[in-house]
């Protein structure tokens, strides 16, 4: 568990890049942070593995304030995933991933068995190991960063914007499998977006940002669509543009197609019973198209 | 054309070659000044470099030192310290080490400020310490940069090295001294071409150097091979 207390961040040249702000992350969470370039939601993810330290307030892990940990002591034992992988460039794939298991002196033979668990994990094949990261795709490299993020076993996974930089076919991929690996693996998961699709789609619990770190909202993306607080959220979602106000609309052949505001085509709705069986978290995410039909993730997209 | 061929024979004549001041000793004498001159620089400039580079704490008084050594005439620095020093290898070899500094030092850094920056924050963030990202990261990644760096010292003190014997020192310069008082213009020109060669050979092996300098996943990057 992560909470923010009070906490404020004023950097050197004297911008404020976060005033006052405080959460509770529960423990086995998926809470993201959303909001436009420049609210803070970087900074306040970075406290947390002392990255950027508070000028005042609070971070606390487990009910301990970070203040007092030795840094790289306490980053070993978090993940960090951040946008276009940051993988040693002279480094294999191996030992990429097996780097910080390799800091906290797990020697070599085990290192090598936990990388193909972890290339297992995140869908990567075996046959990469040996790779360089100029060698794999911008999705490959993003799934080998998560490997990377999560090879120590952490409890805490902070995630800076990781899927930004891949295409939008395989970005939904790799949601849809990190919402399936945090369901299997349950590590607390910190994920910085600005992008609002992603954020609905990911989310247990979603904090949006305006400059400064002050909240917007704070909330399930059920409340978020539902229940938007004020013009900002309603803005940011789209709402206001109903980008996001679907219609159903009968089809000639009797079927019934979901429409959004222009009346385009968003999916087709599905009958309680025929939803499809590989998709055990459409449920409770109102995110992209997930109620609308299948999402366009679902079916195996290629990578390479 | 004439004056180069007789330079070229007076280079190839056998008798020459041998002997405790012959072209292959003065020649060794003239490739082991060029060395030691550029170790010792290397020794005093890598370390400020790599601090300089990591830190990223001194980079305008490191410019401002190199880019003055640069200015500091060889010629001038080398008598100083000859009136200084006396006569013999010190002073020639001070004068050489403060002429291969600059291209050191500003290599030294100048490598591990290409490092992608967002590399180093992301081992930090995974809990690398400052000595780990320097040495694994830094270090290996920097080192291609570095060896141009050397490379291009050892250029410039090999074709500086023939004022070694200026101040009664070996080396090449011995034959183009000794030509220049007995107007023997064959000699002159003959052990030009000597250092000439001498220049290209250490390029060449820089050059290999420097290639093996760079790290597999780089090399890959390069050619742009995917999978």
């Amino acid at each position: 568990m992560i909470s923010y207390r009070s906490v404020t961040k004023r950097f050197a040249d004297g911008t404020v890049a976060v005033r006052d702000f405080s959460l509770e992350v529960p423990r086995g969470s998926l809470t993201v942070l959303a909001g436009s370039s420049g609210c803070g939601k970087t900074t306040l993810m970075r406290m947390v593995n002392r990255m950027v330290d508070p000028t005042s307030g609070q971070v606390l892990v487990d009910g301990e304030d970070v203040a007092g940990r030795n840094p790289v002591a306490l980053r070993r034992r978090i993940g960090y995933v951040m946008q276009n992988s940051g993988l040693l460039p002279h480094r294999t794939v191996a030992q990429n991933i097996a780097t910080v298991p390799r800091l906290n002196g797990m020697d070599r033979r085990a290192a090598r068995r936990r990388t193909g668990e972890m290339m297992d994990l995140v869908g990567l094949d075996a046959q990469l190991a040996d790779r360089y990261p100029a060698q794999l795709s911008g999705g490959q490299q993003q799934r080998v960063g998560v490997a990377r993020g999560l090879a120590a076993d952490p409890d805490i996974l902070l995630m800076d914007e990781p899927f930004g930089a891949v295409d939008p076919l395989v970005r939904s991929e790799l949601q849809r499998q990190l919402r399936q690996l945090h369901g299997q693996i349950g590590t607390t998961i910190l994920f910085v977006t600005h992008d609002m699709d992603e954020a609905l789609a990911l989310g247990d619990q979603i904090v949006l940002l305006r400059t400064g770190a002050q909240v917007d909202q704070q909330g399930t993306p059920r409340q978020f669509v539902a229940e938007p607080a004020n013009d900002f959220v309603r803005t940011f979602l789209g709402l206001d543009r109903g980008q996001r106000t679907l219609h159903r609309e009968r089809a000639a052949d009797g079927s019934v197609v979901v429409v959004d505001a222009h009346g385009r085509p968003a999916g087709v709705l599905a009958e309680p019973g025929d939803q499809p069986e590989d998709q055990p978290d459409a449920g409770p995410h109102p995110g992209a198209t997930a109620e609308a039909g299948p999402r366009p993730g679902s079916q195996d997209a290629p990578t390479a | 054309m004439n004056q180069l061929w007789e330079a070229v024979l007076w280079c190839l004549d056998p008798g020459r070659w041998t002997g405790p001041s012959g072209i292959a000793a003065r020649s060794l004498e003239h490739l082991g000044y060029t060395l030691l001159a550029v170790l010792i620089a290397a020794a005093v400039a890598v370390p400020i470099g790599w601090w300089v580079g990591h830190t990223g704490k001194g980079r305008g008084a490191a410019v401002a030192v190199s880019g003055a050594a640069r200015a500091l005439p060889t010629l001038g620095v080398l008598t100083l310290a000859g009136l200084l020093l006396g006569i013999g290898l010190v002073a020639p070899m001070t004068a050489f080490v403060i002429l291969a500094i600059p291209s050191i030092l500003a290599a030294a850094y100048a490598g591990f400020e290409a490092v992608d920056r967002r590399v180093i924050d992301a081992a930090r963030a995974q809990g690398y310490t400052g000595a780990q990202v320097l040495w694994w990261i830094e270090v290996p990644l920097g080192l291609p940069v570095l060896v141009g760096g050397l490379r291009s010292a050892a250029l410039q003190v090999v074709a500086t090295a023939t004022l070694a014997a200026y101040v009664g020192a070996g080396g090449l310069g011995r034959y183009l001294f000794l030509g220049l008082k007995t107007q023997d213009y064959a000699m002159m020109l003959g052990s030009s071409l000597l250092v000439v060669t001498l220049a290209l050979v250490l390029d060449g092996v820089f050059a290999l150097a420097g290639r093996a300098a760079v790290p597999r996943g780089v090399t890959v990057a390069r050619r742009g091979v995917t999978a």
